[in-house]
């Protein structure tokens, strides 16, 4: 290899199997993720021809779209999700795939359980019926959703054809102020870019924010690089990267740790590397950020003003703020919130649950919202019981429920009505994300809490030393 | 799952110019508990067609008889967020075969290529042109040839061309999908794996 690679060049470069002539490249997949939702019509095309997966050890599952997240030890009572449930642990029984199904104490969130776990690894290419599996990308894999015939590709093959992205660099140096959190850097980066602004791109992350930011961070700001069209996001591993990973359950150890760490240590961009796109921000000019629209673009500064019309043209602008029931030129501070969400993919980690616990410390739940805080699995809600962050968070009036994906997607029973204002740690504000006619505000797990303690948005700043 | 081969489409079209359509308003995740693929059509577009009572939304587009055919015409960044095939089921299920826009998403871009559904990228000039011609006659015949990679509007002398792999218009003019492909090449993926480090 010459000295002018990128990142991900040197990681799909090493895992490409054969190059199909104006074609795509046949990419070798390390890790395949597997959820309810996207699988089992993929696993019925196997059936109807005749295949078993693979390499089942390559293969993990887990249930989190569908499942409820009280009364997780009571049969689920959507026949639907029950049916969709049993489908998924039938497969894996047949095809040998380990299945954390509900109950199971490491299911979780499908991106939550994988660092969990050491399955995610630098390096590593990991797939997933999911967009938001660039999460994985935090520690330098190249990691992307898929749809269900790909997944029955990997499945069978443990490759996918994919044409070789073009490469984005986004370099943020300085340090964030005070009350700034990775959501926000990425909400900042996403209104500069919009959502189709990084769209046929693999990004990556750079610049002293990145490297200051810890693993669970870094994982937010990887999970929202779809949010702006991007098929993944990552960043060079680190010294932090091995930290965390180490004596995980499914990470090298011993003689194959030493190796891995030999291959690890030349994961990062060259400097003369050549990237297709490149962006720099300031640290300095991110300010806690909020969505006013129907997609993640179109977020703004709590001390800015909802603008006059924006990326995605005049019309696509009035339905959305129409659908919000918002005005332009109005200010995000002081509107009422019915619900709030802390959770997700993106922000459902034990640092986002004690970051929430900080600003809600002494202080009572909102009587005019509901609140439902949904750990990312139970690794994640082992470990705030242990630390005190959960007992904290009770003690402000907040009940913690059991893990899933929950209102992050209106597929289980956590759905916010029509009309209702949601401020939402989750990834997507999209119309009717949050159950048909909810309106949604994406902001960081800080910025919630401090909407669920006054019931309308609020600067979190005041609330942190 | 087997798809009809795709050659050349001759239809009208059915315009939606607005931007940024996520594959949440394609198909909400609420219809995605199925563990088959079928009727996927009927849900597309669910919560623009219906209102929550279930009654129909007049002037959305696809419940309006002056607009139909096999072809969609989308405003930029079509199929947005979710990588959901469900969307992609929805929209061929409907009866759609080509959507033009001027930008897709990518995940959503593969899942047509995957499913039959021909994603046609024109320029933003083309699209807003084709609107207008749409919205001036909504029975003008658009062909989409995908042989030629051509996408043209005869009676308006409206044409453009449009890029698509050679492997991928091998596939959709034949039928193809990708496993049968990996399937072949089974002996090099076992001799990689064997080499691999996690």
């Amino acid at each position: 290899m010459g000295n002018n690679l990128t990142l991900f060049d040197k990681v799909w470069e090493s895992h490409v199997v054969k190059r199909v002539s104006d074609g795509p490249d046949i990419l070798f997949i390390d890790r395949h993720l597997v959820h309810e939702v996207t699988s089992p019509v993929a696993f019925q095309g196997m059936k109807e021809r005749n295949i078993k997966v693979l390499f089942p050890a390559r293969t993990f599952a887990t249930a989190d779209h569908n499942t409820p997240t009280i009364n997780q030890h009571l049969p689920v009572k959507d026949a639907m999700s029950a049916n969709q449930l049993k489908t998924l642990e039938k497969n894996t029984e047949e095809h040998d795939i380990s299945y954390w199904g509900l109950g199971h104490k490491k299911n979780g969130i499908v991106h939550v359980i994988g660092p969990e776990n050491g399955i995610t690894l630098p390096g590593a290419t990991i797939v997933c019926g999911d967009s938001h599996t660039s999460t994985h990308g935090a520690f330098g894999a190249i990691a992307f959703g898929i749809g269900t015939s790909e997944v029955e590709m990997v499945l069978s093959t443990q490759c996918v054809m994919q044409m070789k992205p073009k490469k984005m660099r986004i370099n943020i140096d300085g340090s964030l102020k005070k009350g700034v959190t990775p959501k926000d850097v990425a909400l900042f980066i996403i209104s500069n870019l919009s959502t189709s602004g990084a769209t046929g791109c693999f990004v990556e992350y750079s610049g002293d924010v990145f490297s200051n930011m810890s693993m669970e961070g870094r994982m937010t700001v990887c999970n929202l690089s779809i949010e702006m069209g991007a098929r993944g996001g990552m960043i060079a591993p680190d010294q932090k990267t091995y930290e965390f990973l180490k004596e995980k359950e499914f990470a090298p150890k011993g003689g194959k740790w030493k190796k891995a760490m030999e291959y690890w240590s030349t994961l990062y961009s060259d400097e003369n590397a050549i990237f297709d796109v490149e962006y720099v921000f300031k640290a300095e000019s991110i300010e806690p950020m909020i969505t006013y629209g129907t997609n993640p673009g179109m977020a703004i500064g709590l001390s800015k003003k909802i603008p006059k019309s924006a990326q995605g043209g005049e019309n696509s602008h009035t339905k959305s703020l129409t659908y919000m029931g918002f005005n332009d030129g109005e200010s995000m501070v002081g509107k009422k919130i019915d619900f709030v969400f802390l959770g997700s993919c993106t922000n459902g980690r034990a640092e986002d649950f004690s970051a929430f616990a900080k600003v809600v410390k002494g202080h009572q739940k909102s009587k005019n919202v509901t609140a439902w805080l949904v750990p990312g699995s139970h690794f994640v809600a082992k470990e705030i019981r242990k630390n005190g962050v959960a007992k904290t968070i009770e003690k402000a009036g907040f009940e913690i429920r059991e893990p899933g994906c929950s209102a992050c997607l209106a597929m289980n029973d956590d759905k916010v009505p029509p009309g209702k204002y949601a401020i939402s740690t989750s990834n997507r504000n999209f119309e009717g994300r949050q159950g048909p006619g909810s309106r949604t505000l994406l902001a960081s797990p800080i910025m919630v809490a401090a909407a669920a303690i006054t019931g309308k948005i609020t600067d979190p700043r005041k609330y942190i030393d | 799952m087997a798809y009809e081969p795709f050659t050349i489409l001759k239809s009208s079209g059915v315009p939606l110019p607005i931007e940024n359509v996520d594959t949440d308003q394609i198909i909400p995740a609420r219809f995605l508990k199925a563990t088959e693929r079928k009727g996927f059509g009927d849900n597309l577009f669910r919560d623009w067609r219906y209102n929550q009572d279930d009654t129909i939304i007049k002037d959305f587009v696809l419940n309006d008889p002056t607009y139909k055919g096999g072809i969609l015409v989308a405003g930029k960044n079509f199929g947005s967020g979710s990588s959901r095939e469900h969307a992609a089921w929805s929209i061929y299920d409907y009866g759609f075969r080509c959507i033009i826009s001027s930008f897709f998403a990518d995940i959503f871009k593969n899942n047509c290529l995957n499913i039959g559904v021909l994603p046609v990228k024109v320029e933003p000039t083309f699209l807003k042109d084709l609107y207008e011609i749409i919205y001036e006659n909504p029975n003008t015949e658009i062909m989409v040839d995908l042989p030629s990679q051509l996408v043209l509007v005869e009676e308006n002398n409206l044409a453009a061309s449009f890029e698509i792999s050679s492997y991928k218009k091998n596939n959709l003019l034949n039928g193809f999908d990708d496993i049968d492909y990996l399937l072949n090449i089974k002996n090099e993926i076992n001799d990689f794996a064997k080499k691999t480090l996690f």
